[in-house]
């Protein structure tokens, strides 16, 4: 039995001082991917931003190497004045990675590498967000519906790559609503919707 | 860090003018004080101590609502957040880009205004020497208000609030010592007493500001 | 709360009783000092508003140093609740004092380190004030005003000294000390007291009252977002 590089045990956590979910409890091995499914605002994204370490969980244990996870949220943080290299370059020489070659090849941004960021497409910046994940050099991988302005062979591309990472000993965490053609378990968070209307710590006290 | 520094000044320079602004915003308040006060050169040659750093000052804060701001819609501060670096580190390295794109190009020009304002030539060596000590404070904390104020949507007027009153006793001592130079005195106190508190404001606040950032990302 | 319920009308009772016969006491049945005048009286009003004026930042940044140690919401509240109170005693304060000021000094206002301290003790109350307004989660208001009382509590001291270095003034040193020696006479001294007891008692009073009532907002809150949800 392998241990997991991601492991949640009845995690519980709040949004806007409403708790939404509760008892989550998963693991994540190497090379598997886990997809989260689940209608608008049943709690993926504040379950990613947990696990990301963004916002503590209101109980339960989140366990996972430190510094293991990269996270893509809906926004790229892509800076618009910036060329798509150093938007990259930035990325790459935080994580302490060297080379963003193989990243841009990945998603097929080498020919914009000089162009202002202002000047993409909305597809386009998407790749370049997702391009990010791979300076990282981080194992798990924590995705908000990456595939948002995506077009047909932009999705295969990117599930391509997600299927290297897998292959690789990477592991992928991913709320969306389309096939991505992965094999992969799927978890559908409105399950860990609280039984018992609940809400959070701050307003639990004075009840 | 310095990727992030040389990006925070790179997008300093090609975002509309960077230094540009805030100097231009520097000489046109340096500008308007004798239409206010009158051209009398003893005048002043008296106020015009108070009246530099104050224009400064000001200057600094006229860039601080965007400190964070920017990072925060774009999604860029969650990836900061996430990235292998202390947020205090972030908070410093974001202050530290705002005072080379404010702090420092201010204290270069200030003994040009200076002359404008008939500060005597003795006190010009003083006023340079007071912002650069004084600005970086400005800077680290105009970073704590800005993290402070970063999630709302009209943080502006708010962080002036929060922002001014912290930068009493820079500006008394940093105006003080300049005064005291331009009346031929010696300013080493206050000279002193200011660096200490850029000292020590580099040194505990950027740990409030980190704090202040991780709630609001919350 | 249920402790509360009962501390809370005796302590209005004791608060309002001390404060008549103080103020009253220190009104009607002194006699002027010699130099002042019946000016002097204001001190009444002056002295215990100034004292807790700095004993109310005082109050909430024990209050926030609880709530971002030990998670204590009451505390968060309470230093919330705590703010319109002490920016309060402090306009009294500072009102009282020009009032003092003009016949004394010959002016509403003056550069004086006292004055310009409480001044700046004022828009600390200010923005502390207006950032609890502001932030919307009670959780992350609670927060962000605790940060910013700690760090305006250090540079509140500072700006103190700073102000002291900049411009020394024309207030007279601190009237009470416990060495009796250089204190004003008994006479003015002990309707004094009774005066800053009434204003303690007061302050007490009102912060809880208004605790009570940030409380019970919040469990209205609470309640109203549980009926949304269900």
């Amino acid at each position: 039995m392998t241990t997991p590089l991601l492991s949640l045990t009845d995690v519980a956590c709040t949004r806007g001082g409403l708790r939404i979910l509760e008892g989550v409890t998963f693991d994540l091995l190497a090379g598997e991917a886990l997809i989260l499914r689940g209608p608008n605002g049943s709690g993926k994204t504040t379950l990613l931003r947990t696990i990301a370490g963004l916002q503590p969980p209101e109980s339960g244990t989140i366990a996972a190497e430190p510094e293991c996870i990269a996270y893509a949220a809906h926004a790229d943080g892509i800076k618009s004045t910036l060329s798509v290299a150093e938007n990259l370059e930035f990325w790459a020489g935080l994580f302490g990675t060297a080379s963003i070659d193989e990243a841009l090849a990945a998603f097929d941004l080498a020919a914009l590498r000089s162009r202002r960021a202002q000047s993409l497409s909305a597809g386009q910046k998407r790749r370049l967000g997702l391009a990010r994940l791979l300076v990282t050099g981080r194992r798990i991988w924590a995705l908000d519906e990456p595939t948002v302005s995506l077009d047909q062979s932009a999705v295969s591309l990117f599930a391509e790559r997600v299927r290297r990472h897998l292959d690789d000993g990477g592991a992928a965490l991913v709320a969306t609503h389309i096939d991505l053609g992965l094999d992969a378990r799927t978890l559908d968070v409105s399950e860990f919707k609280p039984a018992r209307v609940a809400t959070g710590a701050f307003d639990e006290s004075f009840l | 860090m310095i990727g992030l520094l040389k990006r925070d000044v790179m997008l300093a320079m090609r975002a509309g003018g960077g230094f540009g602004l805030a100097l231009a915003f520097f000489l046109i308040v340096v500008v308007l004080v004798p239409f206010g006060v009158g051209p009398e050169r003893e005048v002043l040659a008296r106020i015009a101590p108070g009246v530099l750093w104050l224009g400064a000052l000001l200057a600094c804060l006229l860039s601080l609502d965007r400190l964070f701001a920017t990072d925060y819609e774009d999604g860029s501060l969650d990836l900061l957040a996430t990235a292998p670096v202390p947020l205090e580190g972030v908070v410093l390295t974001k202050a530290l880009a705002h005072w080379i794109t404010t702090g420092l190009p201010l204290t270069i020009v200030a003994p040009l205004l200076g002359a404008l304002l008939n500060l005597p030539g003795e006190a010009a060596g003083a006023l340079v020497l007071t912002l650069l000590v004084g600005t970086p404070a400005l800077s680290v904390l105009g970073a704590f208000g800005a993290a402070l104020t970063v999630g709302l949507k009209r943080g502006g007027l708010l962080l002036s609030l929060l922002v001014l009153p912290l930068y009493v006793p820079t500006l008394i001592f940093g105006a003080d010592a300049v005064r005291r130079a331009s009346d031929g005195l010696t300013a080493t106190t206050p000279m002193l007493l200011l660096g200490l508190i850029t000292l020590g404001t580099v040194a505990i606040v950027p740990f409030a500001a980190a704090g202040a950032l991780r709630v609001n990302l919350r | 709360m249920h402790l509360t319920d009962r501390v809370m009308m005796p302590l209005f009772v004791v608060a309002g009783l001390a404060l008549v016969v103080g103020i009253g006491w220190g009104f009607f049945f002194t006699p002027d000092d010699f130099r002042q005048g019946s000016t002097v009286k204001i001190i009444y009003l002056h002295v215990p508003t100034a004292m807790m004026a700095i004993n109310a930042w005082a109050m909430m940044l024990v209050a926030s140093l609880v709530w971002l140690i030990r998670r204590h919401h009451v505390s968060a509240l309470a230093a919330k609740a705590a703010a319109p109170v002490g920016v309060t005693m402090t306009l009294i304060a500072l009102f009282t004092g020009a009032v003092w000021g003009q016949p004394m000094w010959g002016t509403w206002w003056e550069w004086d380190p006292r004055l310009t301290s409480f001044l700046i003790l004022f828009l600390f109350y200010l923005g502390y004030i207006a950032l609890w307004s502001a932030v919307e989660n009670p959780d992350t208001a609670a927060d962000l005003t605790s940060f910013m009382c700690l760090i305006g509590s250090v540079f509140a001291v500072l700006s103190r000294y700073a102000v002291l270095f900049w411009n020394q003034g024309l207030h007279q040193g601190a009237t009470l000390s416990l060495d009796k020696d250089e204190n004003i006479s008994d006479v003015f001294w002990v309707p004094l007291l009774i005066s800053m007891a009434g204003f303690v008692l007061l302050f007490i009073a009102l912060v809880l009252l208004r605790t009570r009532s940030e409380i019970r907002l919040r469990r209205v809150q609470a309640i109203e977002m549980r009926e949304r949800v269900a």
